[in-house]
This record gives structure tokens, C-alpha cells and sequence, in this order.
């Protein structure tokens, strides 16, 4: 058998590994946006904004990333709207989680006492200065643990942008497999990477929870 | 290009037949998921520590993987080492090894529920292990979970078209090679949109009825 060089495949999967990077955030980035929009607009006084946030959540949480992001790539330039692959990936990765990330919010303002409410209200506080000031602040640390496991997801979300051809890790991993014939190596290599893009991830969160929830202690009992 | 309610009728028929094994690999997938998961539970939580903790990783690498290259690993690794499977039974035990790890954790959940008082008391009554799973602690144990449970076998089914990715022919892959044949995208892709989207928001309608029929059992 003849030696492969592998420190070139290497460098095709770490490109490969930017791309999946680039994806996540600008994915996660979205889907914050997105989460924060529609699960607001789901605790709305007005019907209309109830409405298109819970069909827009349902419309997004009823089918997968895969799905989505093949109708985005596919059907939406036949409406004018023609994506990169990269632009796909983005919006459906973002808009999919995001729908996830809407409940979370709404969820956890929910979760926040009516007392609070109360007192907003016997403070005269506006309806915007309670949410900005006072629910939201308290809301936020019960939102990151599940944030996190939403941004995991999309992580492994992005792995679906390799059969619309964007080289991201997994389209290179096949790459290698494709010019090398084996196997084991690329996969092994890339399953590697996102369980430690995942754990990263994961810590990040944990320390972002620690941050936000100092000063807090006390607050709530 | 317009959407051409001739074409979406001349399709159906092959669409239908994808779907039918999105369901067969759904119900398989859910099977083999609940049993893996069952076995990740039980070895986390009664097995010597450095084997729950080597299983305690392996659950975690796995949800925190794409499934898509879990698929590949089984497509493609394992032939070389001699193990050959056909794409659906690759495909199912993807699926199923990849939701047994979030099972796991339902069922883990679901036990360690029930309250101490109840292993104490069914030993107080005198009854074995055995008598004290099947009659005092299972029972309560299962209930609560099983909204869960559903919960993550409709978050399989939309997984499902992932299976396309390693030939197996189901809704997606079928909806693929007819807009790849006839190079119209709108009708097949939307269709399977539509398929999941009707499918989807039925169980959850049944979803919500199972939440309000077991989340009583907590409020004794």
C-alpha cells in the first residue's frame, strides 16, 4: 500500500472545518434574532403578531433543517430569489432553530413571576420598560442552558449544507474519502472536530450562564 | 416556472411510495431507538462506574455529532471492516443509536423520578427487585415520560430524509431524482415539505392530548 500524505487532506477538512465555523455563527446569530422576534411576538397584546409568530414557529418546527434548506435552495429561485449555498444554509439553519429558540423565550418569560408584572404595573412602568428592565433581565439566565443545546443543534445542523455543495467539513470529509478511498480517517477526524466544536460550545455557555447570573443571586428565591 | 397541479398528480404515486419507507424507517428507527436507549440508561445508571462512565461519554459524542456523518460512518466505515449492511438497516440503526442517547436520558429522567419513599416502602413491604420495578416503580416511572418519548420519535420522523444522503429511496431521495429527471424543483420539494409539515402538526395535536393525560400523574 502506498503512503498517503495526510497533511494535505488535513488542511481540506480544516478548511472545511472554517466554513462549518462561519455557518454556526452567522446561523446562531439569526436564530438569536429570530428566537427573540418571534417568541416576543408570541407573548404580544395584539392577535395578529400572536398569530404570525406561532405560524411561523409551527411553519419552521414542522419540518426539518433538510427539508428547509433544499426549498430554500431550490423552489425560492423559481420566486425570484436566487441563494448561495452558503445564504441557504444560513437562513434555514437560523430561521429552523430559531423557531426552537422562540419557544425558549417565550417559555421563559413566561416563567418569571406575576408579581413582577404587579410591580411594573405599580410602578407605572410602560408595558416596553417592563419587558426591557425588568422581565427580560430576569428572564435571560433560564434561557442560556437551553440556548445552548440549541446552538448544538444547529452545530450539527450544518453537516446537511454538504448535499447542496458547500464545502463545509462533512463535503470535505467525502472529498477525501472520494480522492483517498479511506474511510476511517475522514470521519474519524471530522466526528472529532464537531464533538469538540460542540463541547466548546457547551462551555461557552455554562460560562456565559455563570456571568449573567451574577448579581442575581438573591433575587429570586 | 408555475406550479402545474398535472405534474404534482403524475408524482404522487412515487412520493407515496418514499413515504411509505420514511414510515417504515420511522417505526424501526423509533424501535431500535427505544431499546438502545434503555441500554445506555440502565449501563449510566447500575453498571461499575468506569463503564457507566465510558457509556456516559459515548452518549455524549453522539448527541453532540451530526447524524448525517453518523449515517457515513455506518454507509461507508463499516465495509471496510467487513460489516456491509443494506442502506435502510444503516440508516435505521443510525437513527436509532442517535435518539437512543436522547432517550436515555427521558428514561433516566423517568426513574429517578419516583420518589425514594417508593423503593423504600416496596422494600418496607417485603417485595423483591424484581416485584418492586415491575409493580411499584415502572409504573409510575413510565407515564411521565412518555410525552417525551413521542416528542422525540416526531423529531426522528423529520430526520428521516437525512437517509437520502446514503440511497436509501424515501420521500426526499424519490422527490430529488423525479426534480433531478424532469428539472422541476417546486412541486416534489414542496410536496415533501407539505407531507412532513400535515404529519408534523398532527402529532403534535396528539402530542399536546398526551401531555394533558399524563402530566396529571405528577400532581398526586
Amino acid at each position: 500500500m502506498i503512503m498517503i500524505d495526510w497533511s494535505g487532506y488535513i488542511g481540506l477538512i480544516l478548511q472545511g472545518a472554517l466554513v462549518t465555523l462561519q455557518l454556526t455563527v452567522m446561523g446562531c446569530a439569526l436564530a438569536v434574532v429570530a428566537a427573540f422576534a418571534a417568541g416576543l411576538g408570541r407573548v404580544s397584546r395584539f392577535m395578529a403578531i400572536r398569530m404570525l409568530a406561532t405560524t411561523y414557529i409551527e411553519f419552521f418546527r414542522g419540518t426539518s433543517i433538510f427539508v428547509q434548506l433544499f426549498w430554500a435552495y431550490f423552489v425560492l429561485p423559481f420566486a425570484g430569489i436566487t441563494l448561495s449555498p452558503m445564504q441557504a444554509g444560513v437562513l434555514a439553519l437560523g430561521l429552523n432553530v430559531g423557531a426552537y429558540g422562540a419557544e425558549v423565550v417565550r417559555g421563559a418569560i413566561k416563567a418569571i413571576g406575576r408579581e413582577q408584572r404587579e410591580a411594573c404595573v405599580a410602578l407605572n412602568l410602560t408595558r416596553r420598560q417592563a419587558m426591557r428592565h425588568v422581565i427580560l433581565p430576569q428572564a435571560l439566565p433560564l434561557m442560556l442552558p437551553t440556548f445552548g443545546n440549541n446552538a448544538i443543534e444547529l452545530l450539527k445542523g450544518t453537516a446537511v449544507v454538504s448535499l447542496i455543495s458547500l464545502n463545509d467539513m462533512t463535503f470535505q470529509a467525502q472529498v477525501v474519502r472520494a480522492q483517498t478511498g479511506s474511510t476511517l480517517i475522514p470521519f474519524v477526524t471530522i466526528l472529532v472536530l464537531y464533538f469538540a466544536m460542540a463541547w466548546v460550545i457547551s462551555r461557552g455557555m455554562r460560562w456565559l450562564e455563570h456571568r449573567v447570573t451574577r448579581g442575581l443571586d438573591g433575587v429570586r428565591a | 416556472m408555475e406550479w402545474d397541479w398535472d405534474f404534482v398528480w403524475q408524482i404522487m404515486p412515487t412520493l407515496l411510495q418514499g413515504f411509505k419507507i420514511t414510515i417504515l424507517a420511522t417505526i424501526l428507527g423509533a424501535a431500535v431507538a427505544l431499546v438502545i436507549g434503555l441500554v445506555f440508561a440502565v449501563l449510566r445508571m447500575t453498571a461499575p462506574r468506569p463503564i457507566a462512565r465510558v457509556t456516559g461519554f459515548i452518549v455524549e459524542f453522539i448527541r453532540g455529532t451530526p447524524l448525517l456523518v453518523q449515517l457515513y460512518f455506518l454507509f461507508f466505515v463499516l465495509p471496510d471492516i467487513g460489516i456491509r449492511l443494506p442502506a435502510l438497516v444503516a440508516g435505521v440503526i443510525g437513527l436509532g443509536i442517535h435518539y437512543g442517547t436522547y432517550i436515555s436520558e427521558v428514561y433516566r429522567g423517568g426513574i429517578e423520578n419516583v420518589p425514594r419513599g417508593q423503593w423504600e416502602a416496596a422494600k418496607a413491604t417485603n417485595l423483591t427487585t424484581r416485584q418492586a420495578w415491575i409493580h411499584v416503580i415502572l409504573p409510575q416511572a413510565i407515564p411521565p415520560m412518555i410525552p417525551a418519548l413521542a416528542n422525540y420519535i416526531i423529531a426522528m420522523f423529520k430526520e428521516t430524509p437525512l437517509l437520502s444522503a446514503i440511497t436509501v429511496l424515501e420521500l426526499m431521495n424519490q422527490a430529488k431524482s423525479i426534480a433531478n429527471s424532469n428539472y422541476r424543483y417546486i412541486e416534489p420539494m414542496t410536496l415533501v415539505g407539505v407531507f412532513f409539515l400535515v404529519i408534523s402538526l398532527i402529532s403534535v395535536f396528539f402530542l399536546r392530548k398526551l401531555e394533558a393525560r399524563y402530566s396529571r400523574v405528577d400532581e398526586r
